[in-house]
């Protein structure tokens, strides 16, 4: 009789993956400059055009932000060699982007862009947040 | 029934009469046109050969040939009434000309009223919406064929979703009674066959004793959990014949089924199970409907200290968690849960699929709904069989109260501290998942698209200080704060698209008596289904605020085929293709605005939402639709 959940409970349940990939990928979050340092050299522009006509917005927002159907990718990105490792071959339900999908330049020049993202407003300066 | 004249007439005496005429008439031979005598044509016309015979030839039967004061649908009315129904929603349709006719005059189109709407699948849908939150059925007209062919995707949801929606359908059964034409093709020898796969049960009555009967004993079936739509088939010369021919009528008592709860054994072992528990977690589902099975699953939830995941329990309760919940649970206790299996499992969607458990090893899982008490076997939505340690097929909230109660008997002081722990533990973790949603929506904050959390955020900023209900749609999200059982109406159904505008329109409806504020977060490809149920609360005043969530595409479906194009290794730069929805943009708001409906938008400025959306609550606390089109990120 019952069906399957509708979009706001699949919205509520893969926010709670989500969270728990995002939580898997960002351990600790290391500082920015550290993940560049690791990372191969990358053009931040290039890298969000890329992220857009790749539809990597399509889970993760244009700025990265995460959303119901993928978690936050920035700002402070995990470190280049897992962000590389799980975009190559996913453990969640992510798609795998192989190199034929995604060159190696164009990874870097996404890991690039998200490192360029700055950091959000804090909650306790946005009024509507704190009601 | 009013008193009626005595009427003894023989319709099918009446048709053979008139067909004999006409087919006298049709052997007339018509004169041949005379030639002009002037270049002017006459100022009116020469009436035709047939129409001078029709006009001048002497009526040849009685009177009563033509007229009936009395017809088998105000009976209909009558026994709609009796059922208490409130609305009737309909897109107008022949085969059911006379019970449209008798509810407007006859009945007053007062309960049930009669609402217009521009798509039979829209009349599903605003039923479904209706009952959600009246928690009883409105009723819909509609063809039995192509009136329901069009209705079929509500009522599936219905179906789905387990609501009872009470379905009529006009056809006539007697081939010799069909007009020629449109009559034949609106006609089905068994009309509710074709949603029969998804209705819980059907009848053609072929008496108005017979339909007053079928109509309480359907109205009762779609009340008694699992709930879901009836159909009954009103035939046209059942409808449009004199009362008289059905000799003395009365109408049956309604007695509503009293859902089925839980046998005492079962309750019993399942209250020393939850007693026994460390993590014990419940699965609020789809079982609560009334403030009543809202309040009693807060006191058993707060009896035991555990946490409740989904349904409907107040969503900043500190014992109120996240599907994340199940993974340390010793104990999950399913209540009324859609899927199931689905919850305690997550299905890899790779191209090697994989499960993986959610839960940990030796986790006990309890099923306690009335699904189990009615399924069907051709639509799969009932989703994979679970494996679980204890299935009680019964409805929760019937349940409830004695549960609680056997709970309680159960609790020892020792459990008693034991559980206060949990409770702080779970408290902790609550208030810690509220802040990290806060900061999770800081994210994007200004970005243009607009993002999610932001336009939820600035929707609550507007609705919080009102009684307000979602009628549908996307949820408000989890900084929203939920306290009443009608503040949502998700869960269940069939995910089928086109139906988030009707249902928010027959929700809001519902709501409307009650003063309440209907809000939705709107999606732009299923408003495009069946725009027409903007007009429809326009036209009967049903004010609800739609937020559109227009981010211009059918994302879920790009999200396919990009998984699919990576999946082949082809790239993904055309997986918006066939998915998009731009090129030209629409005008959400200029649509909102044709069909009498306050629309603003486009927004793409983060800044401009917050006063938008206020401009737009003030016209709908006035009691008119209001719609804001937000450009917004796709999730």
């Amino acid at each position: 009789m019952k069906g399957i959940t509708s979009f706001a409970l699949a919205l509520a349940a893969a926010f709670v993956v989500a969270t728990a990939i995002l939580a898997a990928q960002n351990p600790g979050a290391a500082p920015a400059a550290a993940n560049a340092q690791a990372a191969p050299k990358g053009s931040a522009e290039n890298g969000k055009k890329v992220f857009s006509s790749y539809g990597c917005y399509e889970c993760h927002g244009y700025a990265a932000q995460g959303g119901g159907a993928g978690p936050r990718l920035a700002p402070r990105p995990i470190a280049f060699t897992a962000f590389s490792k799980y975009v190559r071959l996913p453990t969640g339900q992510m798609p795998p982007y192989t190199s034929k999908v995604v060159s190696d330049q164009e990874l870097a020049d996404i890991f690039a862009f998200l490192s360029s993202i700055p950091a959000a407003p804090a909650a306790n300066t946005i009024p509507i947040l704190t009601r | 029934m009013a008193d009626s004249k005595s009427n003894q007439f023989d319709r099918r005496d009446f048709l053979k009469g008139a067909a004999a005429g006409a087919a006298a008439l049709a052997a007339t031979p018509e004169p041949a046109a005379a030639a002009p005598t002037q270049a002017q044509p006459p100022a009116v016309a020469l009436p035709s050969a047939q129409a001078r015979v029709a006009e001048t030839q002497p009526v040849p039967l009685d009177i009563q040939a033509l007229v009936e004061d009395h017809p088998g649908s105000d009976f209909m009315v009558d026994v709609l009434k009796h059922l208490g129904f409130e609305y009737v929603a309909a897109n107008p349709g022949s085969s059911f000309r006379s019970l449209h006719e008798s509810i407007v005059n006859y009945g007053g189109n007062k309960a049930p009223e009669l609402l217009t709407c521009c798509h039979e699948e829209s009349s599903a849908f605003m039923a479904c919406g209706y009952a959600k939150v009246e928690g009883k059925p409105m009723a819909i007209m509609a063809h039995s064929t192509v009136g329901l062919q069009h209705a079929s995707i509500g009522v599936y949801e219905a179906f789905g979703a387990g609501v009872p929606v009470f379905i009529i359908l006009g056809n006539t059964i007697d081939a010799a009674d069909r007009r020629p034409g449109v009559e034949w093709s609106h006609s089905a020898q068994d009309a509710a066959s074709m949603v029969r796969d998804y209705t819980k049960w059907d009848d053609l009555p072929i008496s108005l004793t017979h339909f007053a009967e079928s109509a309480v004993r359907g109205y009762k079936i779609a009340m008694t959990p699992p709930m879901g739509p009836v159909v009954l088939v009103a035939d046209s010369h059942l409808q449009e014949a004199g009362v008289e021919e059905h000799g003395p009528l009365r109408m049956p008592r309604l007695t509503l089924a009293r859902p089925p709860a839980a046998d005492s054994g079962a309750v019993a072992e399942l209250a020393k199970l939850l007693v026994a528990a460390e993590n014990p977690v419940l699965l609020g589902g789809q079982a609560i409907r009334t403030p009543e099975g809202m309040r009693l699953l807060i006191e058993l939830a707060e009896t035991l200290q555990a946490p409740v995941s989904g349904g409907k329990f107040p969503s900043r309760h500190p014992l109120r968690q996240g599907g994340g919940a199940i993974r340390n649970a010793d104990l999950v206790v399913g209540l009324d849960v859609p899927d199931f299996w689905g919850t305690v499992n997550t299905y890899l969607d790779q191209h090697v699929r994989r499960v993986q458990s959610n839960t940990r090893p030796g986790v006990k899982l309890v099923s306690l709904t009335s699904g189990d008490l009615y399924l069907k076997s051709n639509y799969q939505n009932f989703q994979r069989y679970t494996e679980v340690d204890m299935a009680i097929a019964a409805d929760p909230e019937a349940t409830l109260p004695s549960l609680l109660e056997a709970v309680k008997r159960l609790v020892t002081p020792d459990r008693q501290r034991a559980f206060a722990e949990r409770g702080k533990r779970i408290a902790a973790a609550s208030a810690q998942a509220l802040e990290q949603a806060r900061t999770a929506a800081t994210f994007g904050w200004n970005e243009s698209p607009i993002s999610v959390p932001r336009l939820t955020a600035e929707l609550w900023n507007a609705i919080k200080d009102h009684d307000w209900a979602n009628v549908g749609g996307v949820g408000g999200g989890p900084l929203w704060n939920i306290d009443k059982h009608y503040q949502t109406i998700d869960g269940g159904g069939v995910s089928a698209e086109g139906g988030d505008l009707p249902t928010a329109v027959g929700a809001a409806l519902a709501h409307r008596k009650h003063g309440r504020l209907a809000v939705s977060i709107q999606k732009d490809g299923d408003f495009m289904y069946a725009p027409g149920a903007l007009w429809t609360a326009a036209h009967h005043r049903i004010p609800f605020l739609s937020v559109m969530h227009n981010n211009r595409c059918y994302h879920q479906e790009v999200m396919h085929i990009q998984r699919m194009a990576n999946r082949h290794q082809r790239g993904i730069t055309n997986a918006g293709i066939g998915n998009r929805l731009d090129d030209p943009n629409i005008d959400f708001a200029a649509m909102a605005r044709a069909m009498g409906v306050h629309g603003e938008g486009p927004i793409t400025n983060p800044n401009d939402l917050g006063p938008a959306i206020r401009r737009a609550v003030d016209v709908v606390l006035k009691g008119e639709p209001a719609l804001v089109d937000v450009v917004s990120q796709p999730r």
